[in-house]
Order: structure tokens, then sequence, then C-alpha cells
């Protein structure tokens, strides 16, 4: 009977070691205060119609960001627990840690990094920027979109989850390699979280990229040809065909791994006639394109920069593009090389080794035009032009390891070594995450209608630089020496411990820059009207997203744009901008079923990990029928009129206007790091002094 | 009153168009999932594990009867198109039903091949074989199985709002995938049934 009701949810896995207990506790503590504040403010009714069942693709990347935001501490926290173990694990000590945790820790900052963190910045960029580009007002479909975020937000929580309803976490790697994952090496239910959380987003970003597709093909601002998009909107497409082709795989695969270990079928088992190769041949067919999922928008976004830092057009958009298209490409055929050691003949291993390394030349035509563009041009070194040229050094080292580990003589020496850890954290980090921050001060902005403090986020940058190469080249030099990855544990004759040691110091720096860039965050907000973007141009920017105010209304634009060139809005300033005009604008209304059908996900996800039949069941008729009152609705949109239109657009000038400006928005420059540190003191102690809770 | 009709109009036609057209990009990511079934099935179909294998197992007029079946009811949702083009609401609720009950007699075959497969103690448990011809077979009747709860629901607002521009659209996308399952029905046909008694 109670396996009836609660499947093999019994107490045993309910949290009982310190690191599941402490989260469990910040998580709660977190979840309540949060709640507390909202009821408090009485802005549930708020959050509810204004931003969950928001289907505005503005609104739906903020949400991205301030997940991806949350999740980059979290498996930030995971680095640094990672870097620690290993600074203090040689010799009679072993660190802090058992291996079991310690597998499970690198195991979730693989997952959050790449799921939760890069993913989905990636797509709040795409979401806010993407429709704003091409001038449309919204994506292709609103429903998909929120659907997709949402089912995000399920796989958040899975991930998660084994802080509240226990357990544990997968401890096989951040791709569970076969056969290790299979129910005979780990019967616990850390791998169906790891299928589970995975399972969910992923369908989210299939949902998400199909709508992509469906908004830059079919719904560009007239005159906007393929050959006239931004570079932001061809990296997007280039990254969102990727994804649409690759992620159906990693669903089937994760679907098969599943029934593998739940149902009793025998695809990658190593008995009755399964072939654990074949996952692990599936799971990189995804794998790896995934990682030029994420890294062709980053390109996007730096050859956006780069043009308006240098204030010329892109050198030879057309090589831009096509070396985007080449790398996209290219990286559907290089999946062997993660395993050149699988025994795979020598022509096969032969094959992939040079499919690898083509890859360097359409990225290499991608390097020399940014370069190029940079030559003769006026460079204006803002941060976002930093993180670009922090991840041009950056990239290129990690480029040049990747060409050495793509030769397999050399490979099998290379393999399961730190040196491909650190190689791939300079592609994911000095690519990846650098792309987004580049993006983020760039957009910033548009965002929220001011523009980010200046000082502090140069001490930012230059501590991730710095924590980088002190985390990273040690890594390198670690591999080559012999040490494996994924190791808790060394032998003290080894000589290790010194670099693990300055790996370590560097993951500190690197989290002082993340407090430096909330930092930089807080110390904007208090000169938000200091800082303010009144035009909505702030770089003297060239593509349409600076044509409209910052932030733009919920209708983008009141007219859709007219494109003939390239660079449309450049255009426009030079033409001089034509005088507002009013049109009536179709919106589409705020719908809960991407929550729901959301929700339901998430419980069958969780009754899937736990076996709980009946929640199955449930839930699935849950997400039918949602499915079905929703694809049968025909009113999901509502028009606002012209003279509507005109109003809101008058409201908005007049509001802008009317800004008073506060103590700190009268400094003449923007606030130093001092500064922001005193102003927060004198606020705490004034609220100590003043008794000011009182009045909450 | 009529530049706004004309308007809509071109808005109507914009949006089926870029539906359909995302459907179709749907039908790709669901092929790409059946190509890892099938890839799947292509390595493991000889790892019996010393159990049977696919010749000695299948029937090949079952799987001939249900490669009638839904061929038949490919036509008959063809035929129910045209009818729901010409906005004809009887014909095209008859040929859907007639969709409809090929595809649950489809069902039953697979079902009672299924069971019978099982109660010989030939389970997906068996070998990688059989897992893999089990998942794949029955990944495409679950397929079937929502196309058939999703042209019942069709069938129900027909009726209930008579066939308007949305549910024409719905009918569309739906034939479409009804045809996407019968071709990936041929390659399960050719694939698993005939190349076994090669």
């Amino acid at each position: 009977m109670k396996e009836l009701i609660l499947g093999k949810l019994n107490m045993q896995s309910l949290p009982h070691e310190w690191f599941t207990i402490g989260g469990t506790v910040a998580f709660l503590g977190l979840t309540l205060v949060a709640v507390a504040v909202i009821t408090r403010m009485k802005r549930w009714n708020w959050l509810w119609s204004e931003w969950l069942t928001s289907v505005d693709p503005k609104k739906i990347g903020i949400m991205y960001f301030l997940v991806a935001g949350f999740m980059l501490l979290r498996g930030g926290i995971d680095a640094i627990m990672i870097w620690l173990q290993q600074a203090l694990s040689a010799g009679p000590s072993h660190g802090y840690l058992s291996a079991d945790h310690f597998q499970q820790i690198f195991t979730a900052h693989g997952n959050i990094m790449v799921f939760f963190v890069a993913m989905a910045f990636i797509f709040g960029l795409i979401n806010y920027i993407v429709p704003l580009q091409i001038g449309a007002r919204d994506l292709a479909s609103p429903f998909l979109n929120t659907l997709g975020f949402w089912l995000y937000v399920g796989g958040v929580v899975m991930v998660n989850m084994f802080f509240l309803l226990g357990g544990e976490y997968a401890a096989t790697g951040w791709l569970a390699t076969a056969p290790l994952s299979g129910i005979q090496f780990s019967p616990g239910v850390g791998v169906d979280y790891w299928i589970w959380s995975l399972q969910i987003s992923g369908i989210g970003t299939t949902l998400a990229a199909i709508n992509f597709i469906m908004t830059i093909l079919k719904m560009r601002a007239p005159g906007m040809t393929l050959w006239k998009m931004p570079l932001f909107t061809w990296g997007s497409l280039c990254s969102m065909i990727m994804a649409v082709t690759v992620f159906p795989l990693l669903t089937a695969t994760l679907f098969l791994m599943y029934f593998d270990r739940s149902i009793g079928t025998h695809f990658f088992t190593t008995t009755a006639g399964g072939d654990p190769m074949m996952y692990v041949n599936l799971i990189w067919m995804w794998g790896h394109p995934e990682v030029y999922i994420l890294m062709l928008p980053a390109f996007g976004v730096f050859s956006e920069v780069v043009s308006t830092f240098s204030r010329k057009p892109i050198a030879s958009y057309t090589s831009n593009v096509l070396g985007m298209i080449g790398v996209s490409a290219f990286a559907l055929s290089v999946w062997l090389h993660h395993f050149f050691t699988m025994g795979a003949s020598a022509d096969v291993n032969a094959f992939f080794g040079v499919m690898t390394m083509f890859i360097a030349i359409p990225t290499s035509v991608l390097v020399f035009t940014w370069i190029a563009t940079m030559y003769k041009g006026r460079i204006r070194l803002d941060t976002p032009m930093l993180w670009f040229l922090g991840f041009i050094a950056i990239f290129t080292i990690g480029g040049i390891a990747g060409l050495m580990m793509a030769i397999p003589p050399a490979d099998f020496q290379l393999h399961n070594s730190l040196f491909l850890v650190a190689h791939f954290h300079s592609m994911v980090i000095g690519g990846v995450l650098f792309g987004i921050f580049c993006g983020l001060s760039y957009w910033f902005p548009k965002f929220t209608g001011f523009r980010l403090n200046e000082p502090i986020g140069r001490y930012a940058f230059w501590c991730w630089i710095v924590g980088f190469c002190m985390s990273f080249i040690p890594m390198y030099i670690l591999g080559l020496m012999g040490a494996t990855r994924r190791m808790d544990h060394y032998d003290a004759n080894t000589g290790w411990q010194a670099l693990f040691i300055v790996m370590f110091i560097g993951g500190l720096i690197i989290m002082a820059g993340v407090a430096l860039q909330l930092a930089q965050i807080l110390a904007s907000f208090i000169q938000k009207n200091r800082l303010r973007d009144t035009t909505g141009d702030p770089w003297d920017g060239r593509s349409l997203e600076w044509a409209v105010p910052s932030a733009p209304p919920f209708y983008n634009f009141t007219v859709i744009p007219e494109v003939s060139t390239r660079d449309a809005f450049l255009d426009m300033k030079q033409k001089g901008l034509a005088k507002a005009t009013y049109e009536d604008i179709i919106i589409p209304k705020n719908t809960g079923a991407g929550i729901y059908i959301a929700a339901f996900g998430f419980f069958a996800s969780f009754a899937f990990v736990w076996h709980i039949i009946w929640l199955i069941v449930v839930s699935m008729i849950g997400i039918v029928v949602v499915f079905i009152v929703r694809g049968f609705n025909e009113e999901s949109e509502y028009t606002i009129t012209a003279g509507e239109v005109q109003k809101l657009e008058e409201a908005r000038i007049k509001h802008a206007k009317s800004v008073v400006l506060g103590k700190y928005d009268t400094y003449e420059e923007d606030l130093g790091l001092k500064e922001l540190i005193r102003i927060v003191i004198e606020f705490a102690l004034d609220i100590v002094k003043n008794k000011r809770w009182q009045k909450w | 009153m009529v530049i706004a009709k004309v308007i809509n109009h071109h808005e109507e036609e914009a949006a089926n168009d870029r539906v359909l057209f995302g459907f179709w990009v749907y039908l790709m990511t669901d092929l790409l999932m059946f190509s890892v079934l099938f890839a799947s099935y292509a390595v493991l179909h000889n790892n019996t594990f010393g159990g049977v294998s696919g010749g000695q197992l299948f029937s090949l007029p079952i799987a001939l009867t249900e490669t009638l079946l839904l061929l038949t009811s490919s036509f008959t949702v063809g035929i129910g198109m045209i009818a729901a083009r010409q906005r004809d609401q009887l014909k095209t609720l008859i040929w859907f039903g007639i969709t409809f009950v090929l595809g649950l007699v489809f069902l039953f075959f697979e079902l009672r091949e299924f069971a019978a497969f099982i109660h010989e103690g030939h389970t997906l448990q068996s070998s990688a074989f059989l897992s893999a011809f089990f998942i794949l077979v029955g990944t495409h009747g679950l397929h079937i199985t929502s196309g058939l709860l999703w042209m019942g629901t069709t069938m129900a607002y027909i009726l209930k709002r008579g066939l308007n521009t949305a549910l024409v659209r719905k009918l569309t996308m739906l034939s479409l995938f009804w045809h996407f399952l019968d071709i990936v029905w041929i390659f399960i046909f050719t694939i698993v049934y005939l190349a076994a008694f090669v």
C-alpha cells in the first residue's frame, strides 16, 4: 500500500548528510524569505499576471537571466568545493569530502553550468534581442516560449530536488557514461534525477528552438533578407538549427537510458546483448554540438560588440556568416573525438580527427573577421569590448589546446586528463560565459533603461581574467603531468599540491569577480537616474534593437520598420529618423498554460524518479487536458488601437521627463568601489541606528 | 472596414504559414527521435542473447495487414483534408471518422501482436534485440495513440463549433502528422519486419 502511494520514496531518502541538510536549509530559507516578502508587499497578483504568465519574450528573457544567475552562483559554489577538495587532498589527507560526495558535486557542477546557466543565459539573450533585431513584436508562438521557459525551470528544480526530497544526485560525470549509469552500478535515484532534469529542460529547449527558427525565418521586418540580418540573429539561427537537430537525439537517448534503469530493457547494459558504447556515441552526437549551440550566439554577440565599439561595419560580413554556418555544419560530424580511446579503427579515428581540425578553419575565419574589424577602427574600450578582448585571448589558447587533442595519438595521452578539463573550460568560460557577460553588459541599458557602472565592471573583468588564468593554466600543466580529471585524491610525492592550491586561489579570485559583478549591478541601481539611457541608443548602435526606447514597450515597435541595408538602424540615423506614427497592434494574451504543463511535467518526472505510478498517470492526464484546452482556445490575442499606442507612447515620454534625480545621481562619475562600500555601510548603519525595521 | 478585413486576412495567412512551417520543423525533430530508435535497432537486432530472432518471431501476414491498414488510413485522411478545405463538415467528419477507426484497428493488431510475444515469454527484458524492437514499434504505436486522441478531440470541436479556419489548420497539421507516422511505419515494415526474413 505504501509503495502504491509513495513508490520508492521513504524516510531514508530524506536529506541526512551535512551538505544536503545545509542545502535544504539554505533553499527553504530563501524560499520562505521570498514568499514572506511577496506576501508582505501584496505582490502575488502582480507577479502572476505581469511576470509568471507573461508571453512577452522580453520578460521571459529577464526571467531566464534571473534563474540562470542564481544557478551560476549555485554551480560556482560547486566549483569552489571541488577546488578546495583537490587543494587539500594530497597524501595522508583526504580532504573534507568523501569520494562519493565529490563525484556528485562535479556531476552537478557540469550539468548546472551547461544546462541551467549557459543555455539559460543564451536563451535569455535570444529571447530579448532577436525579436528586436529583426523588427518583430513577438515570437511566432508565444505559448511555446513560455512553455519552454517553464520546462527549463522544472529542470532547475529537479536538479536541486535531492536537497529537498532526498536521495542523492548522480555520481557519474555530467554525461552519465554507460554502463556506470546503469541500474547495476548506480542503483540509487541520482541518475534518475539527472535523466529527468535534463529530459524536461531538453524538451523545453527543443520547443524553444523550433519557435526561434519560425520567428527568425518567417517574421523579419520587410526588406530584411537573410543576408541583411544582424550577426547575433545569424548566430542564434545557426545555433537553433543545431538545437533542433541534436536535442531530439538527447531526448530519445535519455528515454532509452531510463527504460534500461526502470523497466529492464537492454540498450546500454553489459548483459543480454546491450551495447554501452552505443550510449557513448549517442550522447556525444548531442553533447558535442551542444557546446556549439552555446558558442554560436556568443559569436554573434562578439560580432555585434566588436563592430559597434570599433565604429565600423563588421569586416567581411559574408565570411563571418559562412564561418558560423561552417562551424555548425562541421560540429555535427566530430563527436567521436570525445572517445578516440573507444577502440574504433584507425581510419575512423583519423576521419574524426581531421574533421575536428577542419572546424578550426571556419572558427579562425570568424576570429580574423573580428580582428580585421578592429583594424583602423576607432575603438572604445568599454566593458563589453574588454570582455571581447579577454575572449579572444583565452579562446585562442583553448582552441589550440583543442587542436592538440584532435590528433588521435596525442589524445590517447591527454584523454581523461586535466588538460582536457582546462581546454573545455577555456572554451566555455572564455568563449560562452565571456560572450554572455559581454552581451549582458552591452544590452543591459536596453533591458533596464540605464547602463551599468563602468569602473566596478572593469574590476570584475580583471578579477575574472586573472582568476581564470590562475586556475586554468596550472590545470593544463597538471594535465600534461598526468593528473586525471574527476580526481578526489592524489599521492603527495606527485608534487601537484602547490599547483592545486594556486588553482584554488584562482577560483577565489573568480568568486571575487562574481561578487564585483553583483556590486556593479547594485552600484548601477543606486545611480540609475544618472546612468539613464534616454535615447534608446547609448552605444551609437547599428542594429534595430537600438531604434526602440530602453526599456522597450511591450509591443517593441510602434510601426514595424522597413529595412534596406545591413546596419539598418545606422542607416536610419544617417538618413534622419522619421516622425513617430502609430498603427493598430495585435498582442498575444498572457497564459498560465505554460506553467501548468511544466508543473505537471515536473510532477510526472518526479514520479518517474521515485516510481510513483498514480502520480505519473495523473500528471500525464493533466498535461493532455491543458494541451487540449489551450490548443482549442481561439481567442489568444487582443488588439490595441493606434490611439491607445499613441497615449502609451506620450505617457512614456512624459514619464521620462519627470524623473527626479536622487542623492547619488548628481555625482560627476560612476560610483567607485570605495564609494559603494561607504554607501552600503551608511545604509546599514542608518537602518540599525534609526530602527527602520519597525516600519516594515 | 474592408481594409481592416484584408489586413486581418493577410495576418491570418501569415500566421497559418508560420504555424505550418513550425509544425514541419517539429516533425523533423520527431523523425530524429525515431532515427535514434532505428539506429539502436540496427545495432542491436542481432544481439538476441540466445533467444528468438526476428525471423523466428514475426509474422509477415500480420505486419502486412497493419501496413495496409495504415496506408489506407493515409488515403482516407487525404480525402478528409480535401473535404475540409471545401468546408464540407459532414464529409470531413465521415472521412476522419473512417481514419480514426482504421487507426484503432491498427492499434488493436499491434497490441495483440505484442501480447502474443509477451505471452510466449519474449518480453523487452529478454534481449537487446527485443528491447529495441518493442521500444521502436511501441513508440510508433504511442504516436498513433496520441494522433487518435488529437483526431477525436478535433472532431468533437468540429461538432461543437463548426468547421472554422482554426480547426482546418488543426486538421492540416493532424494530416501531416498522420502521413508522417505512415512513412515511419513503412520504414518499420521494411527494416524490422521484411529485413528479418532476408
